[in-house]
């Protein structure tokens, strides 16, 4: 079976600093893989050279076997690769609804059909069925930039299923969540997983939040993998141990 | 109240108020009251396009008094030279629309105030070809004696026909870039603005509309020089020198960026403003300086803003006092409550 997301001996290099130092790893339909480590170990470049939005200086990346590195993020997407940022990235001036509209609209039609079609590019059921699913019914007509950083975070997830993707990259989406909503998170994407047998791929800092959510957990130091395996392997590895999750 | 003030009735209502005041006005205005409301009007189309780029796609401009100058040239060069209105007005869009988008270019490598230094000498640019190159323009001459249109048989020649054309026209222009705003098109221009890396990380193409919204926003800017020709039948270069674009920026920052109707309000602090404070003389720019300094200090999302402020403002309060009596009279049931209680207690 060819996998989902396949990179191969990515390596990215910032003048005389290797941030990413020839890391593989290949990433299986409806599976969750967590990628874990230190700080500035490379996670989030990493995400960066195979999403497009940098270019890597050697490696490739292949999407359902098709060779995309080094795409445009936006063609990246149109492939049906989607992703989170660390930091909150939502559209602050738009409403949550609109939001999320915009989050498919690109993937209707073609620039003339979205300009003179629909306002909404016949997006506002799927909107609000993402709305309903997410729990942000209360606050769908307010705008984003209003929402608590909670919320906001849970629509930052939600825009990035919201073109039906086959790949989502989170990068840190429990970062700064409190435990409650931290839970309905997880919850909501274990759900997407089941239902729609989606493929994701986490970055994460909270070792509770990763172990119960990934199958299969890669860790990262220096710009290279140190270790791979289910979750209860990774928290004996004593190498883990030793270089991230300490004694 | 509140909510009625930011429906889409009240909007709708005033709107048609609106429509219906600039359709009688003529009848109650002399020729330079109709020549200053049509040159409001041209000001206003062209402000609604740099509106396009700068309010909602975020890509600032410094250089649409420059294509209100092509748009204008073009179609008095064509029309003195015996085309037909109407294509030189189509032929004057679709000119800036190409210009605009030759110049999207270097913002999708540059932003903010290197992109403004970009057009800005654009803009001196086309200025100096306006004024040198005399085979072409006329130089310091300029262009005079610009015919008016005559539209199936409908001759635009006198003030107040002309007033009419101006009208349709900034009418159909207006309802295209609202057309544009309202369309996913405006959702991914606004997109462009708030978030670039975003937007592209969810299939915006963001080259595509950076350019879509310079060439856009020029066209509009072609359009507003296309009618701005034969209603003063007389320009030359300076009319488009670096100062327009100043002031079209000034409208649409006034008026309230990445607003529909900001242009509008701005181009009339702008164009009909000063006529009706030429009582204060030489003090007028004084005073409009002052006034917009406060504005800027206090609203930097400009009139529009203010006005949305206010409402907002009203709105907070109303709830707050709403729920204020709320609570007083829940107390007032708990302390009845009590006291029946308490009398229920004694009595047995």
């Amino acid at each position: 079976m060819t996998p989902v997301l396949q990179v191969t001996n990515i390596r990215k290099q910032f003048g005389g600093l290797t941030a990413v130092d020839g890391v593989s790893f290949s990433v299986n339909e409806g599976e969750i893989l967590g990628i874990i480590g230190p700080n500035g170990s490379g996670k989030s470049t990493l995400f960066n050279c195979v999403l497009g939005q940098l270019q890597p200086t050697e490696g490739e990346v292949r999407v359902d076997g098709q060779l995309v590195t080094g795409l445009r993020p936006c063609d990246l997407n149109r492939l049906g690769v989607s992703r989170t940022f660390q930091l909150l990235q939502v559209f602050p001036q738009l409403s949550v609804r609109d939001n999320l509209i915009l989050a498919g609209q690109e993937h209707r039609g073609s620039m003339g059909t979205r300009l003179f079609g629909a306002r909404d590019a016949g997006l506002t059921d799927d909107a609000n069925r993402m709305i309903e699913f997410f729990r942000l019914s209360h606050v769908a007509d307010e705008k984003a930039g209003g929402l608590s950083y909670g919320q906001q975070k849970l629509l930052d997830a939600a825009m990035a299923f919201m073109a039906g993707p086959r790949l989502v990259l989170l990068d840190e989406p429990a970062g700064g969540v409190n435990l409650t909503m931290l839970g309905h998170l997880r919850e909501r994407l274990q759900a997407i997983n089941a239902e729609q047998n989606a493929t994701f791929v986490v970055i994460e800092h909270n070792m509770e939040f990763v172990m119960a959510l990934c199958d299969r957990i890669i860790v990262l130091a220096e710009g290279k993998v140190i270790a791979e395996g289910t979750p209860d392997a990774i928290r004996s590895n004593p190498e883990v141990i030793e270089a991230y999750l300490g004694h | 109240m509140m909510d009625f003030l930011t429906s889409r009735a009240f909007k709708g209502r005033v709107f048609v108020l609106l429509m219906v005041g600039l359709i009688v006005l003529p009848f109650f205005l002399r020729p330079f009251g109709l020549l200053l409301v049509a040159m409001w009007m041209v000001h206003a189309v062209a402000a609604l396009g740099l509106n396009l780029t700068l309010g909602y796609a975020g890509q600032i401009s410094m250089a649409q008094g420059a294509f209100v100058g092509i748009g204008a040239y073009c179609t008095g060069l064509m029309t003195l030279a015996g085309v037909p209105y109407p294509i030189a007005f189509l032929c004057s869009g679709a000119l800036c629309f190409a210009i605009g988008w030759i110049l999207g270019y270097p913002a999708l490598r540059v932003q903010h105030h290197y992109l403004a230094f970009v057009t800005l000498a654009f803009s001196t640019l086309v200025f100096l070809v306006m004024r040198n190159e005399e085979w072409l323009t006329n130089g310091i001459y300029g262009l005079t004696d610009i015919p008016r249109p005559i539209l199936f048989g409908w001759n635009t020649g006198k003030a107040q026909d002309f007033y009419f054309f101006t009208l349709l026209m900034t009418s159909m222009l207006a309802f295209c870039v609202w057309w544009i705003i309202r369309s996913p098109w405006g959702r991914a221009f606004i997109a462009l603005r708030e978030n670039p890396v975003r937007a592209l990380s969810l299939g915006v193409d963001t080259r595509r509309y950076t350019l879509m919204a310079f060439a856009m926003g020029s066209s509009i800017g072609g359009f507003a020089g296309a009618l701005y020709a034969p209603l003063v039948q007389f320009f030359e270069p300076n009319s488009f020198s670096l100062t327009l674009s100043l002031k079209l920026l000034l409208m649409v920052i006034v008026g309230g960026s990445g607003t529909f109707f900001g242009p509008f309000i701005g181009a009339a602090t702008e164009v009909l403003l000063p006529e009706w404070l030429r009582i204060a003389q030489g003090y007028y720019l004084i005073i409009y300086a002052m006034l917009v300094m406060v504005l800027m200090m206090f609203c930097p999302t400009g009139i529009i803003g203010l006005g949305e402020r206010i409402i907002s403002h009203l709105r907070q309060k109303k709830i707050s006092s709403e729920r204020s009596a709320q609570a007083q009279a829940m107390g007032q049931d708990k302390v009845a409550q009590t006291k029946s209680d308490t009398q229920g207690g004694a009595g047995q």
